[in-house]
């Protein structure tokens, strides 16, 4: 149980500021996702935790005690890459056993605790194997096999799911939420670019943009109540919908935010009209592009399969007023 | 093969066609350059060829290599390559040289190739300038150090005598002690970046993140070394080996213009050369340049084996 402390943490390269002042606590035995688009410092930060990098300025605590200049083995924690970073000579029962064997543990104690990790991740068929001898995903679970064993403090997570095909990540992304649940007593950190994974996996999320943290959050509370505009963009799949003049007017505010999701179609006595331009069919879902006479055309999710076809004129309101006000500076706006 | 009737079977025949077609030339040439002289050496092996005369070449069979009188006393007097002590003296002064170089521009061409790997600044100029001695004609840097090593103005043996690590002069090249200390010190200095650079070649080879990963398994700088980098590195490190072996095996050069007809340091090429040249032995040198042909094809192929067998494990 280990809670990590980052206190107006600061990484440059050069004259470089890559990480601008990071102030984050994250609790004993949570799962903590860092997400944002590429190059806004999610892996430098997490690199930062794990000891790959210096911090430049700042402090970095693991249960009070500062970790600043630690070494990444000092620290307690095992790293999953996404390039998974196993050692090519060695087979699969020596990558999970070199770390063990080099800390001087026993023999039969590093036994018990490579086989206790392969049948957990099932790949005790695969030992004796070498990693070009496996799969994709194989080499995956061999990656976190070896962070297992360690029996880390702090899990850390470095896009692991994006070397893989997408059936393989869906099946991944489900194989470390159970890890999860069964090393609860593990702090977890993963950063990745997918809203996703970010979603299904976090206790908590933390949206980073250009080296600072723009909201922390659970899921939910990301999802309904985002703190600014980038993170209203960034969370939700396909993005919110952002209106300005006088579809903004008609609510008093700058930039008017609605989700796909919370959008309906109406037979008549709509709020906006206009045609529609192209319906991207799903099977489950649909989502329908409307020219409403606004910058972007407007993106309506419906259930199942449309009937509409493009060209046709439609209604649309949002759904039991399902909307976020943003003002100039892309703050929720007051009431 | 058989033909099939298939449109692909005539497609292959006609790409297999074209393709000895280009390769023609090369095989002509090799034919001409290497081909015919090889033979015409083995040929003359089994001759009493000499310089002056070589038509007048009259066949000897097997008398250059090995060949017997009966004395009346009963003894048997052998004579020819095979029971010639120079010609041993010099195979046994090639093996010396080639493992004690070779082993030694193992040595510091994985020094130099871990340096040149490390991030530095100005590290293409530090690459770049340690190709030099590599750059040099032989015969110059031969010379060269022939005139550091030499024992009234040489530098080396000033520099030596002012620190007093020797209260005399040294003939580095001619006295019988040194001579080989001497060519493999000059061997070394030329040949260590043509090592160094065919390892870094394979360091680069080996992907950065397997060493994040060792730092959070906590690997000691040293078992790093041992128990990753050379296990990794050993496929490119083995090819220079022997790339290097076979090249110092034949090596002539440098020990004909460094230290002349000294028995010390006398390899099979030389000797070689000196029998077939100035002591118009031409048969005897035939005989030798057969046998050196054949050590070093047998180490060739051997080199080959090893590299089929053992040498794929590099990648991931």
């Amino acid at each position: 149980m280990t809670t990590i402390r980052m206190q107006d943490l600061r990484k440059s390269f050069g004259t470089f500021d890559v990480i601008k002042g990071v102030d984050l606590e994250i609790e004993p035995g949570e799962f903590m996702v860092f997400v944002g688009p590429s190059g806004c410092g999610k892996s430098t930060l997490l690199r930062l935790v794990a000891g790959l990098e210096d911090i430049t300025s700042g402090t970095l605590a693991f249960d009070e005690k500062i970790v600043n200049s630690l070494t990444p083995s000092q620290r307690g924690i095992a790293m999953v890459f996404q390039s998974y970073a196993l050692y090519p000579h060695m087979t699969v029962y020596d990558n999970m056993a070199f770390g063990l064997k080099l800390a001087k543990g026993s023999a039969d104690d590093v036994k018990r605790r490579v086989h206790k990790a392969a049948e957990m991740l099932q790949i005790t068929d695969y030992l004796d194997r070498l990693p070009k001898q496996l799969s994709g995903g194989q080499r995956q679970r061999v990656a976190i096999g070896r962070a297992i064993v360690r029996d880390p403090k702090v899990f850390l997570f470095d896009e692991p799911l994006s070397n893989l095909d997408a059936a393989l990540r869906v099946a991944t992304r489900l194989e470390i939420a159970k890890l999860h649940a069964k090393m609860h007593e593990t702090t977890m950190i993963y950063v990745t670019h997918d809203q996703v994974e970010a979603m299904t996996l976090a206790d908590r999320i933390c949206v980073l943009r250009d080296g600072n943290v723009e909201q922390v959050g659970t899921p939910l509370e990301l999802y309904e109540k985002p703190q600014s505009i980038f993170v209203a963009g960034f969370i939700g799949s396909p993005k919110m919908n952002f209106l300005t003049e006088e579809f903004a007017d008609a609510y008093k505010t700058d930039i008017l935010g609605v989700r796909p999701e919370h959008l309906e179609i109406k037979d008549k006595d709509g709020l906006w009209k206009g045609k529609l331009l192209l319906a991207e069919n799903l099977g489950s879902e649909t989502f329908l592009y409307i020219d409403i006479g606004a910058k972007e055309p407007l993106v309506v999710r419906q259930d199942g399969s449309a009937h509409q076809q493009p060209g046709e004129l439609l209604c649309v309101a949002p759904v039991n007023n399902n909307i976020h006000r943003f003002d100039q500076s892309g703050r929720p706006a007051a009431n | 093969m058989t033909a099939s009737p298939t449109v692909r079977s005539e497609l292959l025949r006609q790409r297999s066609r074209s393709a000895r077609l280009f390769l023609l030339p090369m095989i002509l040439a090799l034919a001409i350059v290497a081909g015919w002289p090889l033979l015409r050496t083995i040929y003359f092996s089994f001759t009493d060829a000499s310089l002056t005369n070589i038509d007048a070449a009259k066949w000897v069979g097997f008398k250059n290599y090995l060949s017997w009188i009966q004395l009346k006393s009963g003894r048997t007097i052998y004579s020819g390559l095979l029971v010639d002590p120079a010609w041993w003296n010099a195979v046994w002064n090639t093996v010396r040289f080639s493992v004690i170089s070779v082993s030694v521009e193992a040595i510091f061409g994985m020094i130099i190739a871990l340096v040149l790997n490390a991030e530095f600044k100005g590290r293409g100029i530090v690459r770049a300038a340690i190709l030099i001695p590599w750059a040099i004609p032989t015969i110059v840097s031969a010379r060269m150090w022939g005139w550091m090593l030499n024992d009234q103005f040489g530098i080396l043996n000033d520099l030596f005598m002012r620190v007093g690590l020797i209260d005399h002069p040294i003939a580095w090249t001619a006295s019988s002690d040194t001579a080989m200390i001497a060519v493999l010190i000059v061997d070394v200095w030329k040949t260590t970046p043509f090592m160094a650079l065919l390892i870094l070649a394979g360091l680069q080879m080996i992907p950065g993140d397997i060493y994040e990963a060792a730092r959070i398994d906590g690997v000691h700088p040293v078992k790093q070394f041992f128990r990753i980098t050379l296990p990794l590195v050993k496929p490119a490190l083995m090819v220079a080996i022997i790339f290097r072996l076979l090249d110092a095996m034949r090596i002539f050069d440098l020990i004909y213009v460094l230290t002349p007809n000294s028995a010390q340091t006398k390899t099979m090429s030389v000797l070689a050369r000196e029998n077939l040249i100035d002591f118009d032995k031409f048969a005897y040198g035939s005989a030798q340049s057969t046998l050196l042909f054949l050590i070093i094809a047998l180490m060739t192929m051997l080199a080959i084996w090893i590299g089929r067998v053992k040498l794929d494990g590099g990648e991931r």
